[in-house]
């Protein structure tokens, strides 16, 4: 059963002997498992419940994302990034959008960046909220999962509202965007933030201050800031671990440096203090919608784009903050309608790679809690 | 035939059990009673629990089968008997056949010795509180056995995990159980008990629930056990054997069908059981309210007005969201059935009125009213509390509640002593 090929490279890193000579145990956890998040696959070594060493094995829901971008045309490649990470589509298509208008030098009006910012934020709010309910679940407090999707249903609404769909949105168009807001957009916004700030608490009063749940989340899965660098981790996986790192402030895109707001960092990078640096994003996400919707300029929402577009040859890399770390795009145009490479850095990727180190030496019920607080989603990960 | 006749009416007068007796008949109807009142308390708690966490969780729970999702439990019945019987290809198949039935005995023979009334028992044993400990906890070994003969990574930690987790808590929850039986030996001639039907008694001659004795010593006894019966019985927030999240199913992975709708069956059982242990433990078994501080005639028929109010509010319930039904002709055998539902209800809520009734039935009706209680309390937990972590509960077992439960005891003996030799010699 015990695949040694697979994992003999973990053997060298792993000093622990299990305890007394009792048999290892290996567990394939995934890719059907209720807590994998989609069709991860984790080959678990164990000692009893203690994690000696495990390997994620991807790909599952592989589809060809970035081949599939190398043959259609920048316009038409548009709805395929909202597949990656499904939960947050919105961000991935202000990604696209902006590498592709960096590529073709033009800038998306004002007005256009302002409603980006707005939509972009929803976003943020309806994907942490996903991941707070899911994350929960797995520590097996049901409850929230319910209050965060009956919230998360508003902020879908408005996106239902502003373009007919509701998760794969494509709200964004390469140069600005295609719809104008409908009336009563800005009240629909407001309305949400007001309903929206108690809700917080009221995750806030289930979860931050119970016993259980925070014996569950501290200490668990610790990764030193050191560690997080190395390996390329970002978004809120880092600032946990007190780095203040968020390409909204460090590369301000969209138009984010004219919103005031802070970023929130914790200092252990556990569980606990993921949990805190999201809520927190939340509460900040508020405060930039708050301020965008007040103060939405009026004019058009349209650059001037070619409708055949044919970026002069050449490179171009562009990273946004995504809810779940840096998204970047990097596009390779040979002159033609149709990227020479597309390639994508998703978030979710490069973040699960620490799960080994978050991991190892913690028991079975904590690699679901480092699964849930490293807030993967399969679709990206695999693209 | 006159002799059978007058064998069964030789217990009528009866003021024993009908085990206790020696009254083969009886204790057969009573068996009989016992087994379909369990089998519909489950039914009964399968809707409950789902419907109760479902508002909690801002939802409506079942809503299709019958109205407002009534008769959900028995389409679930019915769609685990006649689901196919899986047993994995490496399993161990006599094993893996007879661990569910261990289970489930384990679980329903407890309710032998189960005081819902003076009289209202199977039988009373002498030993009965250390027979009940001693038959739930025999229900790990089903899990083990089931865990070991699936033949499976997950049901074999879930196993461990849960035959860990219940040896564990069985020490505290014992402890607490000792400090309860200590405190009916307080009477007159100074003799304890260990029958469930004694304990009972001695609460009501000694004229105060267990749970406020030497407060707050008697309190603090039943809170150890209130936290050991949630991880004896495997439930939210204690549920780590059947951790849904890292082990699927746990012990039960591999079961499917009637197999698995019999660890359900011995789950809720289970948990009555132990609901049962601490009513009449430490909440004064089917004795009424303030049975002393409210003593008298009046007082008497208040408290006896109780089981047939209850049955007239839930029949009115019934009429009332029969009202709100929608009123169209698709719903109106919902409807009619809910009214029916409500009539049934509250016709025996009028039977209650009667005297002679309400008098043979109250001890029945305060037993279950306390049982459901802490059957709601299970509900309440499992919406409220993310699980604990195996090395937590062990930490929690081991080095909280047996520390607590043995000074409860020691001071608990100490004030006994006390009261006897010198405030009251």
């Amino acid at each position: 059963m015990t695949d040694s090929n697979t994992l003999s490279h973990l053997d060298l890193e792993t000093p622990e002997k299990p305890f007394l000579d009792a048999n290892e145990l290996v567990i394939n956890m995934g890719p059907q498992h209720p807590a994998t998040h989609g069709v991860l696959r984790v080959i678990l070594r164990l000692d009893g419940e203690k994690v000696l060493g495990l390997e994620c094995v991807i790909g599952y829901l592989h589809r060809g994302v970035e081949k599939i971008g190398e043959h259609r045309t920048y316009t038409m490649f548009n709805p395929y990034v909202d597949r990656m990470d499904y939960v947050a589509a919105v961000s991935n298509g202000l990604g696209y959008c902006e590498t592709v208008e960096k590529l073709l030098f033009v800038e998306a009006p004002p007005r256009a960046q302002h409603v980006r910012v707005i939509l972009t934020e929803l976003n943020r709010i309806a994907s942490h909220q996903l991941w707070l309910g899911t994350h929960a679940l797995d520590i097996g407090a049901i409850t929230p999962l319910f209050y965060t999707f009956r919230d998360r249903e508003e902020i879908l609404k408005i996106y239902e509202k502003y373009c007919g769909a509701r998760l794969t949105t494509h709200a964004f168009r390469i140069g600005g965007l295609q719809y104008e807001t409908y009336a009563g957009f800005e009240k629909d916004v407001s309305n949400f933030l007001q309903f929206f700030r108690p809700k917080i608490d009221e995750y806030e009063e289930l979860l931050t201050t119970n016993r259980i749940w925070v014996e569950r989340t501290r200490n668990v899965g610790a990764i030193s800031a050191e560690d997080c660098i190395a390996l390329g981790v970002s978004g809120p996986v880092l600032r946990a671990s007190g780095v203040k790192w968020d390409l909204r402030k460090a590369q301000p895109y969209a138009n984010y440096k004219n919103f005031d707001f802070e970023i929130p960092t914790g200092q252990n990078g556990d569980t606990y203090d993921r949990y805190l640096v999201r809520i927190a994003e939340m509460r900040q996400s508020v405060r930039i919608i708050e301020q965008a919707v007040g103060a939405l300029p009026e004019g058009p929402i349209m650059a001037k784009v070619p409708k055949v577009m044919k970026p002069a040859a050449g490179e171009v890399y562009h990273s946004i903050e995504a809810p779940k770390g840096e998204l970047g795009y990097f596009i390779v145009s040979d002159g033609s309608t149709q990227p020479y490479r597309m390639r994508v850095r998703p978030p979710s990727f490069v973040n699960l790679q620490a799960l080994e180190i978050m991991c190892r030496g913690q028991l079975v019920a904590d690699v679901i809690a480092v699964i849930g607080t490293l807030d993967i989603v399969l679709g990206e990960v695999d693209r | 035939m006159g002799q059978i006749i007058e064998y069964i009416r030789s217990y009528l007068s009866s003021d024993q059990t009908p085990g206790a007796a020696g009254n083969m008949f009886w204790a057969l109807v009573y068996i009989m009673l016992v087994f379909v009142g369990l089998s519909v308390a489950v039914i009964a708690m399968n809707w409950l629990e789902r419907k109760i966490l479902a508002h909690m969780q801002v939802r409506l729970g079942p809503m299709r089968v019958g109205p407002h999702g009534l008769l959900q439990p028995i389409a679930d019945a019915i769609k685990l008997l006649l689901k196919e019987d899986i047993m994995p290809a490496e399993a161990d198949a006599l094993i893996f056949w007879v661990a569910p039935f261990v289970v489930v005995l384990a679980a329903f023979i407890v309710f032998v010795v189960v005081p819902f009334g003076p009289t209202h028992a199977i039988t009373d044993m002498n030993i009965g509180i250390l027979f009940m400990l001693g038959v739930s906890s025999l229900s790990v070994l089903g899990i083990v056995m089931a865990g070991w003969a699936s033949n499976s990574h997950y049901p074999l930690i879930g196993a461990l995990r849960s035959s860990a987790q219940m040896v564990s808590y069985e020490v505290a929850m014992g402890l607490a159980v000792v400090s309860a039986v200590l405190m009916t030996s307080l009477n007159a001639d100074g003799t304890g008990t260990l029958s469930m039907i004694g304990i009972v008694q001695a609460q009501q001659a000694q004229g105060e629930w267990f749970i406020f004795k030497f407060f707050p010593l008697g309190l603090i006894a039943f809170f150890i056990f209130a936290v050991a019966m949630v991880a004896e019985t495997n439930r939210a927030p204690f549920d780590l054997a059947e951790a849904e999240s890292e082990l699927t199913a746990g012990f039960h992975t591999e079961y499917s069908g009637f197999r698995w709708s019999l660890f359900f069956l011995a789950e809720y059982s289970a948990m009555i059981a132990v609901s049962s242990i601490a009513v009449t433990l430490w909440l004064g078994g089917w004795l009424r309210p303030f049975p002393n501080l409210l003593s008298g005639a009046t007082w008497n028929l208040f408290f006896s007005l109780f089981p047939g109010v209850t049955f007239l509010f839930f029949a009115a319930m019934c009429f009332y969201n029969a009202v709100r039904m929608p009123k169209h002709p698709l719903f109106r055998v919902q409807t009619i059935g809910l009214a029916g539902f409500g009539l049934a209800l509250g016709l025996i809520g009028l039977v209650l009125f009667v005297p002679d009734v309400s008098g043979r039935v109250q001890d029945i009706f305060w037993f279950t009213a306390k049982v459901a209680g802490f059957m709601y309390l299970y509900i309440w937990y499992r919406g409220t509390f993310p699980r604990y972590r195996f090395d937590q509960l062990m930490q929690m077992g081991w080095k909280v509640l047996l520390p607590m439960g043995l000074g409860v005891l020691i001071l608990t003996a100490s004030v006994a002593l006390l009261q006897e030799k010198i405030w009251h010699p």
